[in-house]
């Protein structure tokens, strides 16, 4: 119980001295997984629309593949794009590994098919009649899709926040491919990693304050953008 | 002058059987024309068909004396007709912005839309209802908006498949008597699908009996339901044992 509030005391003293190295990790946690988040949803909300709404051949093994990777281990994600960017791997010429990049690339293999299959999910489960009833309403194929964005907004949101929610709160991955360098690949959870493994509880508590907040924020913002303007 | 709608020598099928096989078939401009049959007569086919919301097998549905492009009948066509089925199938959003969706979709000016969504609510009694949520309505209230939602368009024709057959009865009377007076008001042509002869004497001018996906007798409907041909009197006969109609 001491220990907590040490952390507390602690986290908020951190961020009231103006602790520049905090301030620099907490910034590139925030500005990773958002662009993480932001390029899953970019893929996986299109990508999911046309699986809901679609029947091809095919089609189910995608389905299936994108549902795997639902459990997908961070870990394994950490592997395949350390591999895919070993300086004598496929892309080892970019030079990506152990960069905020390299990063981004396992949040993005960890969260698109959370976004994906979530709004797959929500899609699907528009009936054929309710389809017909809106082209016959006079709908063109756009406004159909922009309707049915609009009546499944809570849906959507939902798996935007799942998605974030994996990101925010993944470390194997980001350990692995950015190498929680000082100054450059450096995030939230990985420091946390570090100071427990140092003993140094107080630090890291207060660190997973400050990412509880950080995760408390984005949630909050995105909830109320799920749940404006709902008429009863 | 050609009749509004026509079929010429259609069919649909699906998976190789024959659910429509109709020769020929007209609806005429400001008729209250039923089709009646038993359940997978090919009714609701039928007016997918018609709405250019299905694709038939073969054959061609004229407009006006013209052949329409099977499965790709143009946007300001489809937008001429408006269809209301069993299921209300509302939006989540407000009874107002269901009702206006007919009018939003086809760009008509807010101000507009605003004289006629109050007035549609209030032919079909709902005004009440204007800032409620229309996933929260009674059936007989859904299925008011539904029809409002489906004549705010002015449509050319009114397409109905069952529209009344979920409601109890006293809802389902008073919803028909004030659509009828509403449909005579518009003068607007619909074409109404049910297998109630209750609801069809009621509403309709003329009716079309159909059986196995085949048309087997079209006339008025007074005359239809005094008169069964040879293949439609045991299927009119079974209802007339329960609602005596036509003596
Ligand atoms: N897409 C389809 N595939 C296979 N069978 C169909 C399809 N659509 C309709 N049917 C069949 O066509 C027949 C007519 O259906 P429907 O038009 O819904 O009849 P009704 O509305 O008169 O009850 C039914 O036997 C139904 O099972
Ligand atoms: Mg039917």
């Amino acid at each position: 119980m001491d220990l907590l509030i040490d952390g507390l005391k602690k986290a908020i003293d951190m961020i009231l001295s103006g602790d520049q190295e905090v301030f620099a990790i907490t910034w590139l946690t925030l500005k990773v997984c958002l662009i993480s988040i932001l390029i899953s949803t970019l893929i996986g909300l299109p990508l999911g629309i046309f699986l809901g709404l679609t029947r091809f051949k095919g089609r189910r093994l995608l389905l299936m593949f994108i549902n795997i990777g639902l459990g997908l281990p961070p870990v394994v994600a950490g592997l395949w794009i350390t591999m895919l960017l070993w300086r004598s791997g496929p892309l080892g010429g970019l030079t990506l590994l152990y960069s905020p990049t390299a990063i981004v690339m396992a949040q993005i293999l960890v969260s698109l098919p959370i976004v994906t299959s979530l709004t797959c999910t929500a899609f699907q489960q528009i009936s054929e009649k309710m389809l017909l009833q809106i082209k016959a309403l006079g709908a063109t194929k756009v406004q159909t899709l922009w309707l049915l964005i609009k009546q499944l907004k809570i849906a959507i949101l939902a798996a935007i926040m799942a998605g974030f929610g994996r990101v925010i709160a993944e470390v194997g991955a980001a350990m692995m491919v950015g190498g929680n360098i000082q100054g450059d690949t450096r995030i939230l959870t990985t420091t946390i990693v570090m100071e427990v493994s140092k003993g140094n509880f107080d630090i890291a508590l207060a660190l997973s304050f400050i990412l509880l907040s950080v995760a408390l924020l984005i949630t909050a913002a995105l909830t109320f953008l799920q749940q404006r303007k709902r008429i009863s | 002058m050609s009749p509004l709608l026509e079929l010429k020598k259609l069919t649909y099928q699906a998976q190789r059987k024959m659910i429509l096989d109709i020769p020929e078939f007209q609806i005429e401009t400001g008729e209250f024309l039923g089709i009646m049959g038993p359940n997978g007569a090919g009714k609701s086919t039928l007016l997918k068909v018609l709405a250019f919301l299905d694709q038939q097998t073969s054959g061609e549905v004229l407009y006006r004396g013209q052949a329409i492009p099977n499965g790709n009948a143009p946007l300001e066509l489809r937008r001429k007709f408006s269809i209301a089925l069993q299921q209300s199938l509302l939006l989540d959003g407000t009874v107002f912005d269901n009702i206006a969706i007919g009018l939003t979709l086809r760009k008509v000016p807010k101000s507009i839309i605003k004289e006629k969504v109050e007035q549609w609510m209030e032919l079909f009694a709902v005004s009440h209802l204007a800032k409620k949520n229309a996933l929260y309505l009674s059936g007989g209230e859904a299925q008011r908006v539904n029809l409002a939602r489906a004549m705010i368009v002015e449509p050319e024709i009114l397409f109905l498949d069952e529209p009344f057959s979920a409601l109890d009865f006293p809802t389902k009377i008073r919803l028909m008597e004030d659509f009828k007076g509403i449909i005579e008001e518009a003068q607007t042509t619909t074409v109404f699908v049910s297998h109630d002869l209750m609801e069809i004497h009621f509403l309709t001018t003329k009716l079309a009996i159909i059986v196995n996906g085949e048309i087997k007798q079209v006339g008025p409907t007074p005359r239809v339901l005094e008169h069964p041909n040879s293949s439609t009197v045991s299927f009119l006969n079974e209802w007339k044992k329960f609602y005596p109609v036509a003596r």
